[in-house]
Parts: structure tokens; sequence; C-alpha cells
């Protein structure tokens, strides 16, 4: 009976526990997107009534140009994402597994720009590398090097923002490759030593298949990532020159804000939300072991 | 063999001085500029300063009103910390525990918070904030960020729980005492260097909060410090020592506090995608 009694006490405790973060994603994150899908069905300026239109937003986004070049751009992106810093990172970690004395000191470096604020960074960018009057490029101009802004130019502006993001993201990356390549059993490294394995083979056959997980994991990460990715780009140049940089995000973003068209970007943020759901099962499916564990 | 090895060591060195330089230039060159006058900097962004003055950092930090931009900075990242904090150990034990039937499902649930765009739920909340009279307060938005940050604490958390053996907890429960006794006064002291983990990430990512902080700070008055800078880069665009030493103001503490506890943010940082 007792027993029964403190059993029923403990379940109710350990709901308690749970229940603040839970209560707080529900009210922050949960409820607010239910909202956000209903009111991409309707003709909404944030404060008043909503009134229902059915599909017509996604009517119009799809009609849209400027939704199309973000949609791309997005893709992009993310293709540009799982190549670059991957590769950097990927490199970069490899080459510091076997440093003894300098590997801290290489990875500290390599953080700084990860741990600065977006908005911090994209100041930095536009006018001590950027600015055309007093920045590096400008002074390399002066010299007589035929460059100018990547972010003034329609065919280089998206390659100057991702590159941008990528200097503060590679080193993230690096810290997290080196920490599963540190992970990979030392005697199975010794054995391939002594039979001979070069440094190519030890990485491909034995380092390799150790971090898999990771890398896998990293792999649907940088996609989430990539598609989520708003900061930088909205910093560094609001989605110009002419929507050249534009993607769904801030498509969605000046959509609401700047047109005050609530509900049709409801449904460009609802898009974003379907290909991050496919990005979600991706996540979980990937994660499958962990959550039996 | 051994020179072929020596050659294989500098390559490798080479390489990831390189990699050093292209991350630390910008930073390097803000430093070096933020003692220059605006015309020095136009004329060589890559020269030396003349001499070493600090005014240029008394004017941004008046001009930028970045005393004001830190105190709600601090309170904006110390509600967030505070609550990410609590709700992340609370939830992190009970689903590394599997205490719950639900364990799964929110475990679940928090995997797929993380892949949801911000957009999708910052009209709602933008316009409930206006409705509740919060636009423009610190402690609200913190909570709010801690609310979206909470799927890595959750995840790291757990991984901290369950390194701890079940045998403890049990221990603890014979000598009679309640959940909330055990919670707090046996499992939070054994994580208590994962509490600083979970800490030092939330710190961090409010701190460098740009969209959410935005939208839902509005008012001159009630920005942190990254928007009063963003700000400043508006409104003295035509003075680049201004911008350059105001951008020093914001990279010193992050850089100070991440030398501190390095130990820490990395273990935050790999600890959500590592298994240890």
């Amino acid at each position: 009976m007792s027993d029964r009694k403190s059993k029923r006490e403990r379940k109710t405790g350990y709901y308690l526990l749970a229940a603040p973060a839970i209560l707080l994603s529900l009210s922050v994150v949960l409820i607010p997107a239910v909202t956000t899908i209903y009111a991409s069905f309707t003709e909404w300026n944030g404060m008043g009534e909503m009134k229902w239109i059915g599909l017509q937003n996604f009517k119009d986004i799809l009609g849209d140009p400027i939704f199309m070049t973000s949609l791309k751009n997005n893709f992009r992106w993310t293709l540009i994402f799982l190549i670059v810093p991957v590769t950097i990172g990927m490199v970069a970690a490899v080459l510091l597994i076997n440093m003894k004395k300098t590997k801290n000191m290489f990875q500290t470096f390599y953080l700084i720009p990860y741990i600065l604020a977006p908005s911090t960074n994209a100041v930095i960018w536009l006018n001590i590398m950027f600015s055309p009057n007093a920045g590096v490029i400008g002074y390399l101009k002066d010299l007589g090097l035929d460059i100018s802004s990547p972010l003034g130019n329609m065919s280089s502006a998206l390659y100057g923002v991702v590159g941008v993001d990528i200097w503060h993201y590679w080193g993230f990356l690096t810290v997290i490759y080196l920490a599963a390549l540190r992970q990979t059993p030392i005697d199975q490294i010794e054995s391939a030593r002594v039979e001979g394995g070069n440094a190519w083979q030890i990485y491909r056959y034995i380092y390799l298949p150790n971090i898999m997980p990771t890398v896998k994991l990293m792999f649907v990460m940088i996609v989430i990532y990539s598609f989520l990715s708003f900061d930088y780009v909205y910093l560094l140049t609001g989605g110009g020159p002419a929507h050249a940089t534009e993607l769904l995000s801030t498509f969605a973003y000046s959509t609401a804000f700047s047109a005050f068209k609530f509900g049709r970007s409801a449904a460009v943020s609802v898009v974003m939300g379907i290909f991050g759901s496919v990005a979600a099962f991706c996540y979980v499916w990937i994660s499958r072991k962990d959550v039996a564990e | 063999m051994k020179r072929k090895q020596v050659i294989h060591k500098v390559i490798i060195v080479v390489i990831l001085a390189v990699l050093s330089v292209i991350a630390l230039t910008p930073v390097l060159l803000v430093l070096v500029n933020s003692f220059k006058t605006h015309a020095e900097i136009v004329a060589n962004p890559l020269a030396w300063p003349k001499e070493f003055s600090f005014y240029n950092y008394q004017q941004a930090w008046e001009l930028g009103k970045f005393g004001e931009g830190f105190a709600n900075s601090i309170k904006l990242s110390g509600t967030a910390v505070v609550v990410g904090v609590l709700a992340s150990a609370g939830c992190g034990y009970v689903i590394a525990g599997k205490k719950i039937k639900m364990w799964g499902m929110i475990l679940i649930y928090f995997m797929l918070v993380t892949t949801v765009p911000m957009q999708l739920f910052l009209l709602p909340l933008y316009s409930t904030f206006v409705k509740l009279g919060l636009m423009g307060n610190p402690f609200a938005a913190g909570v709010v960020i801690a609310a979206w940050n909470l799927p890595l604490p959750i995840f790291l958390m757990r991984t901290f729980f369950l390194k701890i053996p079940r045998d403890l907890e049990e221990a603890a429960r014979i000598d009679g005492a309640g959940t909330f006794q055990v919670f707090t006064k046996v499992m939070l002291p054994i994580v208590s260097p994962g509490l600083i983990t979970v800490a030092v990430i939330v710190a961090l990512n409010s701190w460098n909060e740009y969209l959410l902080s935005s939208t839902l700070l509005q008012g001159e008055t009630n920005f942190t410090a990254t928007i009063k800078f963003l700000n400043l880069n508006g409104t003295f665009s035509r003075d680049m020592s201004i911008i350059m030493s105001g951008a020093v103001i914001m990279i010193v503490p992050v850089v100070i506090v991440f030398l501190l506890l390095q130990k820490y943010f990395i273990e935050g940082m790999t600890g959500g995608s590592v298994k240890g």
C-alpha cells in the first residue's frame, strides 16, 4: 500500500522534473509553429484577424521568381557547405591528430571565428575586408589589382556570403572531427602501423570507419544548418543585390517584417519547415541506435 | 627516411599555420586598426598604427552606449542560463533514466525542434510579445532564447546522467530520499561539471544571438550589446576607427571567457555529436 503510494509519488516527481523543459518548448516553439502553419492559409498583417484564403499564399509564392531564386540558393548553399568546410575541417583534424604540443593552440585559433557573434563577424568582414574604401579589398584595388567586393556583384555575392559563413564555421567541424578521431582505439592504429600501413591507409581503413557515425551525423547537421541559415546573409547583404543572395529564411523575414504580409511569410516558413522535416527524419534515423540505447 | 619525415612534418605545420592565418587575419586586422584614425585606416588597412591611442575606444563605448548594451546582454544571457540549465537538467535526467514512459517521445520531439526554422515560430511570438507588453523586455527574451536553445543542453545533460552508475541512485533511494532529494542532493552534484558545460554553451548562444534578440528587443534602450554594435555600425559607417574599436569591445570579452573556460566550451560543442 505505502509502496504503491511512494511509487506514484516518484512518478509525479519525474513528470514535474521534465515538465519545465517541455512546457517552455511547447509555448515558445510548438504552439507558435502550429499558429504559423494555420496563418499560412490566411491573409494576416500580424495583429488583426486572420482571413482564411486557402492555398492562395502557396500559389503566390510558387509564382514568385524570388521564391524560386531563394530555393535554388538554399540548395547551392547546402552543396557548398557539404564540400568546402567538411574538406577543410577534415584535413585540419587529420593533420592535428599527431601534433602533440601544438594541437590545443591550433584548435583555439580555429575556434575564434566560431565563438564570435555573427553580427560582429559580419561587421568585421563588411568593413575591414570587403569595404571598397577602407577594407583590404579597397587597398588591393588602389594598388592596381582588378578586384572588387564580392558582395557588390550579382554573380559573386552568394559566394562572398557563403565564404564568410564558412570562415566562421570550419573550425567547429575541425574540433568535432578531431574529438571523434581521438576516440579511435590506439591498438587498432598500432597494429596497422606494425603491418606497415602508410598514413593514407591508416586514415582510410582505421580512422575513417571509426569516425563514420560522427561524419554522418555532421552531414545531416550541416544540411539542417544550411537550410536554417539566416544571420550571415541578412547581415552581410540583406538578400541583395537584386535578391542574388536571397535564401528562404531571408525571404520569409522580409516578407513579414518589411512587406507585412505575415500570411505569405508563413507560407515560405512552412516550405522551409517541410525541408526541415525531411532533414529531421534523417537525423532521427541516424540517431536511432542512440535513442534506443 | 628520417629526412622525409622531417619534410612531412614541415608541410603539415605550414598547412596548419596557413589555416590559422585565415582564421585570425580579419580579427587581428580589427585589433590593429582599432588604434588608428579613420584617415590612417583608409590610407592603408594593413599598416601598423602611428601611435596607440585609446581615444577611439572611449568614443566607441560612449557613442555605442555599450554600457547599457552589456547590461541588457547580461540580463538576457543570465536569464537564459538559469532557465536553460534548470530545465535541461531536469528533462535530461528523466530521459537518461527512462523515468517515464514518454521519454523516447520527448527525446525525438527535441531532435525535431533542432530542425525547425526560427521563422516558423517568430511571427506569432512577436505578436504575443506585443500583446503581453513584453516587447523590449530582456528577461522575457532570455526565457524565449533558452526555450529555443533547449535541445543541445538536454542532449548534453542526458549523456552526463547516462554516465552515472545506477547503483548510486538506488542507494540513495534505499535511504528513503524522495525524487527531488535524489535529484538535487545526489545527481546534480555529480554532474556539476556538466552543468558548467551547459551554462557556458547557453551563455555563448544567447550572448551572440541575433534574430530573436533583434525582433523581440525593439526600442534602443533595450538592445543587447550585439544589437547596439550593429546600430553603431549603421550610424557611424563613415568612421572606421569607431567601428573597429567597437568590434574589439565586442570581441575581447567573448575571447577572454572562451580562453578561460575552453575545456567546457569544447566539451559542450563535441558532446552533442561525438559519443564519449
